[in-house]
């Protein structure tokens, strides 16, 4: 596997291969695994088990959009949840879930850090605040025609 | 006239917009020769982020929130000038920077500089020395861990030091995972030289040959910082002894709270699952790969260099019997100056909170000492000195170094469910009471919290508690039920008021509160009902319950404060 050949083939190595794969193509896919397994000579099962362990790694593929629904104490008390209901209605997919055309994913996060906007999300890191329903589902409206054009 | 100028960029400053100054002050004075500028860590006033501080002839000069703009820019240059920060002689007078003296004052990421500063030399003496005479130094020194645990920190070198091994590990525990805590980022972001000065001392005095800094991948700055720092010790040998090189390897966690964890970490850094495991053997006898194994904590590491630069007597005649040195705190919750302390160990929980912190007298109901492993100390016990013991008496712990100042307008209920819900959800899972009896404790307290709860549920969570500790191979899972019997012990009244009246006393639990806007004070400027995100306030000003979520807009928007939480029910009066 390209990305991880600098690494030595130890198991002490594995969290870092899992990084490294991670950071390259933004997730780990079955394809992935079955590579690292390879490449450490450890069954696919052990690389399974050591990935969903640790909260850092992700098991779907990011959609072009990542949104990030802030879930922070400010965004939490100004109704983070509802907006996250929105988002689930509007996209059909659920927390760290991705729509079936790769447009769209979606995660809570802890806190962006931007509390006085609450509630805020954000989309390949640029910060949407103060919404409402109205303003979300414009905003998400406005990245789907991107998409398309 | 200005030698340098030094803006604060530890991962506080930064995020405040100590960026946009340094781009600013750069782009401004690029044609200043005579002036550098400089990126430094931390020292500790996170409250006066983005802080600068010019070095002129005649000494510092500090400013406070400073903004990218020409008024600042002017007020940096002029010669006369004076701090536009006070530091308050309440905090000065009582802190002691030993460990924390050079954090924000030197380039981090500067070799030269830590060296001018006497960095090193600690090394230089110590390697002169027999591995006995090193152990037995810092034996004198009374040094503990500061992790949390509170081991001594010598005894632990000497079981490692004892054993006859080819290979043997170090390891630096800084997996700094309590919400609220940031003492061992800090410490790695400004003196990454420090840390490892410290661990290259343990590794002359154990025989040490490979060592490892187990961080946090979510402190992307500390590891840069450390990475920087071990190539700089490897391009000058300061790691080699004896034509004998040790190495040193920052390796990166991937979140996952209980790899703070001991045997967890070497799992982890195995590459394995995060599990912690039964002891013994102790990770002396059979560490990393079966390796004898030493681990200490950033800040327990950054405070060898001073024992030796000191000596090990000097070091012990600060602070108290059993616990010597000082202890870094961060400093957070409902306080005026929130940020990073050094204080010497025996000074009262009262003096650091109030004066130090600048929280209000008879506005503080408790702290949260030790993050989610920790207990709650109410303000009646203030004056307790904090050391190792006396805090483990009130029980509590002296934690790793998280200190939250819980104001009387919080519901101590909520805040032992918001830490439960943390320890639940970082479980590993391996012993059935951590895995599901947090589970059930965190279920119960929102029962409480939502107004279902029974005096049972109380009884239940007094007899689960001790179980769940009992019955808990890690620490984890040992100290996760301690915020929930912490509170208990002292805020009774507040479980008993959400169980029997329905009623919190805080008014923070939102299921127990209504808003109510009162029409006699009510001027009908209309805000209110332009700001709410849900509609809930009538053109006639009149909250409805039903709609509202509790969100508190309306109460800050108000300009008469004519609208406030109540007991639920409580609208009509």
């Amino acid at each position: 596997m390209e990305v991880i050949k600098s690494l030595e083939k130890d198991r002490s190595n594995l969290i870092k291969a899992i990084q490294m794969v991670q950071e390259e193509y933004g997730y780990i896919s079955d394809k992935s695994i079955e590579n690292i397994s390879e490449y450490f000579g450890i069954p696919t099962v052990e690389v399974e088990g050591v990935l969903s362990f640790y909260a850092q790694f992700k098991r779907t593929a990011p959609g072009e959009y990542k949104i990030a629904v802030c879930d922070g104490t400010a965004c939490h008390i100004k109704g983070s949840s509802r907006v996250k209901n929105w988002l689930v209605e509007d996209l059909g997919i659920d927390d760290g879930e991705t729509t079936e055309d790769g447009l769209f994913s979606m995660e809570t996060v802890a806190c962006l850090g931007c509390c006085s906007l609450a509630p805020v999300v954000s989309i390949n890191g640029k910060v949407y605040g103060k919404l409402d329903r109205e303003k979300l589902l414009k905003i998400i409206d406005d990245y789907r025609n991107r998409g398309e054009n | 006239m200005i030698e340098r100028i030094k803006v604060g960029m530890a991962s506080c400053g930064i995020a405040a917009g100590a960026d946009e100054v340094k781009d600013f002050l750069d782009q401004k004075l690029k044609d200043r020769e005579d002036i550098e500028i400089l990126e430094v860590g931390c020292i500790g006033h996170c409250y006066a982020e983005p802080l600068v501080e010019v070095e002129t002839e005649s000494g510092s000069v500090f400013f406070e929130n400073v903004e990218p703009t020409e008024e600042y820019l002017d007020k940096i240059l002029e010669i006369d000038k004076e701090s536009t920060m006070s530091f308050r002689d309440e905090r000065t007078g009582r802190e002691h920077l030993k460990v924390t003296k050079l954090a924000g004052r030197i380039d981090p990421v500067s070799l030269q500089e830590y060296i001018e500063n006497g960095g090193y030399e600690s090394l230089k003496k110590v390697a002169k020395m027999s591995p006995d005479k090193i152990v037995e130094e810092v034996k004198t020194s009374g040094l503990r861990g500061r992790g949390g645990g509170g081991f001594p920190t010598g005894l632990k070198w000497s079981f490692l030091a004892s054993k006859e091994a080819d290979k043997k590990i170090l390891i630096c525990n800084a997996d700094e995972g309590d919400p609220g805590a940031f003492m061992d980022r800090s410490m790695m972001e400004s003196v990454p030289h420090q840390v490892i000065e410290g661990m290259l001392i343990a590794a002359l005095a154990t025989g040490s040959n490979e060592l490892f800094i187990y961080a946090r991948a979510e402190y992307p700055l500390a590891v840069k910082n450390m990475n920087i720092a071990i190539e700089q010790v490897y391009d000058s040998d300061i790691n080699v002894f004896d034509g004998e090189t040790i190495d040193v390897t920052v390796k990166e966690g991937a979140g996952a709270f209980v790899c703070g964890e001991e045997t967890a970490m070497i799992h982890s850094l195995e590459g394995n699952r995060g599990n912690p495991r039964y002891r013994p053997p102790y990770p002396t006898d059979e560490g990393y790969k079966g390796h004898p194994t030493l681990i200490n904590n950033v800040e327990t590491f950054a405070n060898v260099p001073i024992i030796f630069e000191e000596g090990g007597e000097k070091y012990a005649e600060l602070g108290t019997e059993n616990s010597k040195g000082t202890k870094l705190f961060a400093l957070a919750g409902d306080l005026k100056y929130a940020g990073l302390v050094e204080v010497p160990m025996g000074l009262t929980i009262g003096e650091v909170v109030y004066d130090m912190g600048g929280a209000e007298r008879g506005e503080v109901k408790a702290v949260q000492i030790g993050g989610p492993s920790g207990g709650c100390i109410p303000a009646k016990h203030f004056d307790v000195p904090i050391d190792y013991d006396s805090l483990e008496s009130l029980g509590a712990i002296m934690g790793s170094g998280g200190l939250i100042v819980i104001g009387s307008g919080r519901c101590m209920v909520e805040t032992a469910r918001y830490f439960l819900e943390f320890t639940t959800k970082e479980s590993c899972g391996k012993c059935t009471f951590c895995r599901i009896g947090t589970k059930r404790m965190l279920e119960t307290l929102e029962r409480i919290t939502s107004g279902e709860g029974t005096l049972e549920d109380i009884d239940f969570l007094e007899d689960l508690g001790p179980k769940v500790i009992d019955a808990s191979l890690c620490g984890l899972g040992q100290t996760a039920p301690n915020p929930v019997l912490s509170t208990l012990r002292y805020f009774k009244d507040e479980y008993l008021a959400h169980v029997e009246d329905k009623h919190c006393p805080a008014l923070q639990c939102n299921d127990l509160v209504d808003i109510y806007l009162d029409q006699e004070i009510c001027i009908e400027c209309g805000q209110c009902i332009k700001n709410c995100p849900v509609d809930a306030i009538s053109d006639d000003f009149v909250v409805d319950n039903e709609t509202c979520t509790r969100c508190n807009t309306c109460i800050e928007v108000c300009p008469v404060d004519a609208i406030s939480r109540v007991k639920r029910g409580d609208t009509n009066e």
